[in-house]
């Protein structure tokens, strides 16, 4: 399974960063027929290999290098995601007391806040504020922003766990300051733990941009692959038939996440490896006395 | 714990975070360039410049602004007044509490309907766990959690209207547009379909995945051996003693939920031209109709954290172990 | 031995049959990775009506497996291989799953280790215990909970407080009201788990006292499982020695304490601190017990045993009766004398 993930996030990386080599069209190109009209909504039969989008541009071009966008946004924001959390989570673990309390109240405030609709205000507020920031930035911003409370939980009791320990008590007994504690001790511990989280917050960050990029918060002049979805939906492609405009940003969008969810499970599971039975299995086969045995 | 303690601590978390909900609402309300008196009378008004000048003086404009513009705003909310819709030039309360019951239905239709599926699917694949159906709900759950909830919409719409003959938008046909709603059930019905199957796919993977676990948790434990050992079958063991153990958490999923079902409900309503708070949501996005997109997420916001906040104390009465003082 | 003292004692072992006969259990494990795990192999042992039987062992020996295996209450990977369990001359191997639950707390039932964690944390005491008379269908709910109140009482609970939950009751609270409960439905086998090792000395006289008490009064047969020399010094009738899955050595307790014949219950009784002699250097046994995948072919306790002789090695010891009623799987057992098998 987690083969299977790793193959879908791969493939997709591979192909995000070569697109240009994948496709002999420019996204914004349009394709002319023999009589020099752009081909509108030119299905995947005309136009292979995914037809054209509305304006006449090549779809599977436009799927190519929306993935550098979409890979990158939500890495990205994944990444700040996981960065904040993190430090949070050391912080509060580490240091506990007033630190602790503050952040955990934080998250307890954030987690309930309903996220779509606070970051759609913040990044139409953010937008509308003439600060001449691309708009694939305030969206790294905002989500980065808005994502780290599971992180920062899961590395806080991850955190406490080890504080517990005796080697961090030896080494603050020789004077060892809390940076180099942090640092030489329990980063190493919790590293493959934060690995595996951010792997599944990446999925979450390329959901989110998807969406917010659907709802026309992203930068249509480099569309993701929530942006061709915005434009088939607004566009057109539905009333127009054209499934080759609307299918395939979305599935690429399920690749990818997939694939991260994939990853991220399977490396959980070997962190906290679960629990190997309970006591309504199946039991059919307890008693399997054999016939003839030599009796002692 | 101390039921009191642990209701008083939820009220006051709660309320901390509604203050923090009207403080970001506040502050972009006054970061944005332009004219704060303008969002309150509308854009497109002509006024001069004594009446502009009067106006100010009377909404406090000319004073700090914390605390006095603050307090006078948070005034005004608590009032119900939200302002003006800059693109509908009606009240913004207005506008919101005629498309509040709209989402009320859908979301209520959605979540009753993946609460139902998703803890009966979970509770199964739980119990027999690594069987058939476990491995096929698991992927359900995987492939639902991977899909965005616009495109899901999508094709839905696509499928049903093509395959179905369902309506591909709006709450009801426009012939009946205007009716009230419980004369034109039937027509709702057909309307409702496609986005609430959408909502329902949605989360019903999540209620699958957190029962199952809750139920593999409390299926270990070693009071389920013990009741086995009375005599009990697989069945009477899991009514009478894992599943309310193991509903539990699904009180405080639904809880959790609501912020996410609320963000569902902008995109399907936005799909299916569902007339809700979602579309409107959507709308005041793309007409940069910030009075009321503000509105809207005051709304929103106060409403999940109140909802959490009843959930909160119902679970303090559904679990013993939460003392009575 | 003359044939007129083999008849008599025949004669008195007939007519005090027992009520649960446990001959040549054999379980296996299915582990993850495909490997088996031997847990117990050929246990036998008797069960009578009155008395206790302790079975005690290092951890993992197979004492806490017999008792599942004879419930069949064992994981889902457990495999019982061999062997007849005979309560009142009926082979319960014999039985399917659905027959069992009918003899499940109504004929035996068990006390375990950990009342906290065996007791449901969100169900009244009361209704716990009357779950399992109303199951077997004993008595309406009216006189179930009439029951229910008797059985408190006899544990020393008050039948105000059977409607509370179990963190509500102290730790030995709980495992008396554990007791109440495996007594609900009347049963004539009672499986004791450890029962007291989670609880202070004080109040595992406590609980062991009223163990004995009840025993008594109805005639209960008790199977108890420690790993404790002393309570099985304290209450138990006969004593049966598990090592590494097998039976070491089984008999009365006088003779077992007197006249351990099996090298590992001579260092057992070694290793406990006897109060009357302080100062005494304690011995332990050095080594640790078999990995139940991996077994050798000879005796199991062969690598840890002082006693050992070159046929320990090779060869696995069977139970033979050293003396009268009195059991031990050794080769430095089989002397002449005694007679073979």
């Amino acid at each position: 399974m987690g083969m299977a993930g790793a193959f879908l996030v791969l493939t997709a990386l591979a192909i995000a960063i070569l697109a240009p080599m994948l496709s002999p069209y420019s996204p914004s190109e349009v394709i002319r027929d023999e009589e020099g009209r752009g081909m509108t909504f030119a299905s995947p039969t005309i136009h292979p290999p995914l037809g054209t989008d509305d304006a006449g541009r090549d779809v599977a071009t436009q799927l190519v290098y929306g993935a550098r966008i979409s890979m990158t946004v939500g890495f990205t924001a994944g990444l700040i995601a996981m960065f904040v959390g993190s430090l949070f989570g050391i912080s509060a673990g580490y240091f506990g007391g007033r630190i602790d309390n503050l952040l955990m109240r934080t998250t307890d405030v954030l987690l309930v806040i309903p996220d779509l609709p606070l970051m759609i205000i913040l990044v139409a507020t953010l937008r509308n504020l003439e600060l001449h920031i691309s708009p694939l930035v305030v969206l790294i911003l905002v989500i980065g922003l808005l994502y780290w409370t599971s992180t920062a939980r899961l590395i806080r009791s991850q955190v406490l766990t080890i504080k517990e320990r005796q080697f961090v008590a030896r080494a603050r007994a020789i004077g060892a300051g809390h940076f180099h504690i942090i640092r030489k001790h329990i980063l190493p511990q919790i590293m493959p733990l934060i690995v595996a989280n951010t792997v599944l917050i990446l999925s979450t960050a390329i959901l989110v941009e998807s969406g917010l990029a659907f709802l026309g918060l992203g930068d249509p002049t480099q569309p993701s692959w929530g942006t061709m979805l915005n434009f088939a939906f607004n566009r057109n492609a539905i009333s127009n038939g054209a499934w080759w405009f609307y299918l395939p940003p979305g599935l690429a969008i399920v690749w990818v996440t997939l694939g991260c969810v994939l990853l991220g499970n399977v490396l959980e599971e070997m962190l906290n490896p679960r629990l190997t039975m309970h006591h309504l299995e199946d039991e059919s086969r307890m008693v399997a006395v054999r016939e003839g045995q030599p009796r002692g | 714990m101390e039921r009191r303690a642990y209701l008083a601590r939820k009220l006051l978390l709660a309320l901390i975070t509604i203050l923090v909900v009207v403080t970001i609402n506040f502050v972009l309300f006054r970061v944005l360039p332009g004219d704060p008196v303008r969002s309150v009378i509308g854009r497109n008004v002509r006024i001069s410049i004594e009446t502009q000048m009067a106006l100010r003086e009377q909404f406090g404009l000319d004073k700090p602004v914390f605390p006095d513009q603050f307090l006078y705003t948070l005034g005004q909310w608590l009032r119900g007044n939200l302002g003006i819709s800059w693109s509908l030039r009606r009240p913004v309360t207005e506008v919101l509490v005629a498309k509040l019951g709209n989402t009320l239905i859908l979301i209520g239709l959605g979540q009753v309907l993946s609460i139902i599926f998703g803890v009966a699917l979970g509770l199964v694949a739980g119990w027999k766990r690594k069987t058939a159906i476990d491995v096929a709900a698991l992927t359900f759950s995987l492939i639902a959690w991977a899909t965005p909830t616009f495109w899901l919409g999508i094709i839905l719409l696509v499928a049903g209207s093509s395959w179905l003959g369902l309506p591909t938008g709006g709450i009801l046909s426009p012939a009946n547009v205007g009716k009230p709603l419980y004369t034109v059930l039937p027509d709702l019905a057909r309307h409702l379909v496609l986005p609430t199957l959408t909502l329902t796919i949605l989360y019903l993977g999540e209620y699958m995945l957190i029962m199952r676990s809750s139920i593999l948790e409390v299926l270990s434990e070693d009071y389920i051996l013990t009741a086995k050992a009375k005599g009990l079958s697989h069945w009477q063991v899991l009514r009478r003693h894992a599943l309310k153990n193991a509903m539990l958490p699904i009180v405080t999923l639904i809880a959790l939920n609501l912020g996410f079902t609320v963000s569902g409900a902008i995109y399907i309503e936005t799909v299916f031209s569902y007339d809700g708070l979602g579309k409107l949501f959507q709308t005041a996005l793309v007409k940069h109709d910030f009075p009321l997109l503000q509105g809207a997420f005051l709304l929103l916001a106060v409403s999940v954290i109140i909802a959490n906040l009843l959930a909160d104390i119902l679970y303090a009465y559904l679990d013993p172990r939460v003392k009575a003082s | 031995m003359s044939p007129g003292w083999w008849l008599c004692a025949r004669a008195s072992r007939v007519a005090d049959t027992p009520l649960l006969s446990i001959r040549n259990l054999t379980v296996d494990f299915v582990l993850p990775d495909g490997r088996t795990s031997h847990a117990l192999e050929e246990v036998s042992f008797d069960v009578h009506a009155g008395q206790t039987l302790g079975l005690v062992g290092e951890s993992g020996c197979g004492k806490t497996t017999t008792l599942m295996a004879v419930m069949r209450l064992l994981p889902s990977n457990g495999r019982i291989t061999g062997g007849r369990i005979l309560y009142h001359d009926l082979d319960l191997l014999s039985l399917t799953e659905r027959q069992m639950r009918a003899y499940r707390w109504k004929e035996m039932a068990m006390v375990f280790q950990s009342a906290m964690n065996a007791l449901n944390p969100v169900m009244r005491i009361d209704d716990q215990i009357s779950e399992a008379i109303v199951l077997h269908q004993l008595m309406n709910s009216a006189q179930a909970a009439r029951r229910v109140d008797t059985l408190l009482e006899m544990v020393g609970i008050a039948k105000e407080r059977g409607d509370q939950y179990p963190h509500q009751y102290s730790g030995g609270m709980r495992q008396r009201a554990m007791i109440a409960l495996s007594l609900a439905c009347s049963p004539s086998v009672l499986f004791a788990d450890e029962p007291t090792t989670a609880l202070d000395v004080m109040i595992q006289a406590q609980v062991l006292e009223l163990l004995k008490k009840i025993q008594e009064k109805l005639g209960l047969a008790i199977v108890l499982v420690t790993h404790d020399l002393g309570v099985v010094a304290e209450v138990c009738d006969t004593v049966v020695v598990m090592y590494g899955g097998k039976v070491a050595e089984y008999g009365s307790a006088d003779r077992i304490y007197n006249d351990p014949q099996h090298p590992y219950t001579q260092r057992l009784l070694e290793s406990f601190p006897d109060l009357n002699k302080p100062g005494e250097v304690l011995s332990s046994i050095p080594g640790t017990p078999p990995r139940l995948t991996d077994l050798p072919p000879g005796c199991r306790f062969e690598p840890r045993c002082h006693k050992r002789i070159d046929v320990c090695a090779v060869l696995a010891p069977r139970l033979i009766e050293t003396s009268a009623a009195h059991y031990a799987a050794c080769h430095l057992c089989e002397a002449p004398e005694t007679g073979s098998r």
